[in-house]
């Protein structure tokens, strides 16, 4: 049961060949067994999962069919959810527990799905490795000596174990398309305001976006009927109708223009990357689209203008997190300036503290115009790039990361190093653009993928073109071994 | 631009932050580093480029100004440290 995908497991429901709480009961089980090996989930929330399990099966008896009726998904610990344990990675919120649904977990639980449990994730959403969790690192189910990337590397390495048929992610800068990558899966971060940020704890309110992260393009399209939607609770969630995403999956892709940004291609490319995206695009010509060389002049600006920007937003965004109300608090506090002070640099890692002191100074006093309002025009002129490219073409395609998968430990002791491993998924995160991540090769034995990019609200275009590939070639189809 | 020892006890205290002394010189080196880095903007000239805050320049939505949450202070307190009577308890700030 756990080699098949949603769309699979949906038929196998339908036509009674198991139940739910078998299904569900096998990925418990699975996850007891091998998740020793990757550390991919933080808390596993088993009697809950059956007992929405035996509901969903009630439900299907009397023939009600919720979109995901009976689908077991994992949610990464960035989502509130009532009754559980809510982490977001941190020590801050080991403590934790939500008193409240995020909406994206309301619309699962609407939609039958069974939650598996919260999966690990780089503290506080920051990071691309997934080593600065509270709890532990996550390892590549590929090689479990190298990373899952990050921040969603519990998510991504949960679906490429096959310790859940899907997962949530978030995406700031990277966090679903790089783990998605790395790991060998399918990543959708969705236009900025598409999917309801509300009840999902705030890393950079103007950067963070949901989205799913699956075995195939097509069950990220049953995903997003669930997760996208205009939402009262988040002010700024798009009021904007949700078109039925498995609706134009099978359309045939001729006459659609390929973009290829020359930055994409550049220096510090790995060459069996640039390989595995080229023969992409050459199975896209197969395929009846046609390709143009494009330019995104300000590409290499979106490292600095994002890692002034999000710790700007960060900074802002965690003062709430302050041993008073919820969460860490120090022991014997001598007063309530030494409780702050000490709540949070005991309650937060290295690299949150990083970037808390980065984006405060920012945006204090006598820097702000240099750093913070700087940041916020080059922004402009990154997402003016996109404008100009989506008038000529209708799709951006590239490589995700510049590298495959990198060594545990091999890059956590230097941020900057770090941070340019994000140089192609930040630009779209800044620009509020969708984007995705399909598995297009190996490099070095290890997964890389194939980003595309759409114009706003453009998902389904997204989706279409990453399920025409995915009919052709049998990328998405590879497993690690040892499953 | 690049950050002293006496302007990072400046924004730790602003980021209400405790930095040990002896921490203080790899925060140094890493906030260098990343200052370095992001210093490359500083060449570019924006003169007349509208600031960017909402990726779809959109403004927020605002909602009628009716109460539509009920009280929930209980619920709410379990997650405190230390609460009593409805109250967040913390050291005493006032003599």
């Amino acid at each position: 049961m756990h080699q098949l995908t949603i769309a699979e497991l949906l038929k196998g429901l339908d036509s009674k060949a198991f139940s739910s709480v078998e299904l569900t009961q096998h990925y418990l089980d699975r996850i007891k067994q091998l998740d020793g090996n990757y550390n991919s989930y933080i808390t596993v929330t088993a009697e809950q999962a059956l007992a929405q399990a035996q509901a969903a099966d009630q439900a299907r008896s009397q023939g009600e069919h919720a979109l995901l009726s009976g689908i077991p998904i994992a949610h990464k610990d960035i989502f509130c959810t009532s009754g559980v344990k809510t982490s977001c990675g941190s020590k801050m919120l080991d403590n934790f527990i939500a008193p409240y649904d995020a909406t994206v977990i309301e619309k699962f639980q609407q939609a039958g799905a069974v939650s598996l449990g919260k999966t690990n994730m780089d503290e506080f959403a920051m990071g691309s490795s997934n080593e600065s969790s509270f709890y532990g690192p996550v390892k590549n189910p590929w090689n479990t000596d190298t990373v899952p990337g990050g921040s969603s590397g519990g998510s991504a390495a949960a679906v490429a174990a096959q310790l859940a048929p899907a997962a949530t992610g978030t995406d700031t800068g990277g966090s679903i398309r790089q783990p998605a990558a790395l790991c060998g899966i399918t990543g959708l971060k969705p236009t900025y305001g598409r999917v309801s940020r509300f009840g999902m704890i705030a890393f950079a309110s103007s950067l963070d976006q949901a989205g799913p992260m699956t075995r195939s393009a097509e069950d990220a399209a049953l995903l997003m009927n669930v997760m996208a939607g205009l939402d009262e609770k988040d002010s700024t969630s798009a009021d904007k109708a949700v078109p039925d995403y498995c609706a134009d999956l099978n359309q045939d892709l001729t006459g659609m223009t390929i973009g290829l940004p020359k930055e994409y291609f550049g220096k510090g490319l790995n060459a069996e990357i640039e390989h595995s995206v080229q023969a992409a695009i050459k199975e896209y010509e197969n395929l009846g689209a046609t390709v143009k060389e494009i330019s995104l002049p300000h590409t290499e600006l979106a490292v600095p203008c994002y890692y002034i920007i999000a710790p700007s937003e960060a900074s802002a965004n965690l003062s709430r997190f302050d041993g008073v109300r919820y969460g860490y608090r120090c022991e014997d506090p001598e007063d309530l300036y030494d409780l702050y002070t000490r709540s949070r640099a005991e309650g937060f890692g290295d690299e949150v503290k990083r970037r808390i002191l980065v984006g405060t100074y920012a945006l204090s006093a006598g820097f702000y115009d240099a750093y913070y309002k700087k940041a916020q025009q080059i922004r402009r002129l990154i997402k003016n790039d996109f404008v100009n490219a989506f008038k000529e073409v209708d799709i951006i395609m590239g490589p995700t990361t510049p590298n495959p998968a990198f060594n545990l430990g091999e890059k956590s002791n230097d941020p900057v190093t770090m941070y340019l491993e994000d140089i192609y998924t930040l630009s779209v995160n800044l620009a509020g653009l969708p984007g995705m991540s399909i598995p297009a090769g190996f490099a070095d034995n290890k997964p890389t993928g194939l980003q595309l990019i759409g114009n706003y609200f453009e998902e389904a275009r997204l989706l279409n073109a990453a399920h025409r590939f995915q009919l052709a070639t049998d990328w998405h189809q590879q497993t690690p071994s040892g499953l | 631009m690049s950050v002293e020892q006496t302007d990072i006890e400046k924004i730790a205290k602003l980021s209400r932050i405790r930095i040990a002394a002896s921490d203080m010189p790899e925060v140094a080196l890493r906030l260098n580093d990343i200052l370095a880095m992001v210093d490359t903007m500083q060449a570019v000239d924006t003169t007349g480029i509208e600031p960017m805050h909402n990726p779809l320049d959109a403004s927020q939505r605002l909602r009628a100004d009716i109460v539509t949450e009920t009280d929930q202070r209980e619920l709410l307190q379990q997650n405190a440290p230390a609460a009593e009577q409805g109250l967040f308890l913390v050291p005493k700030v006032i003599e």
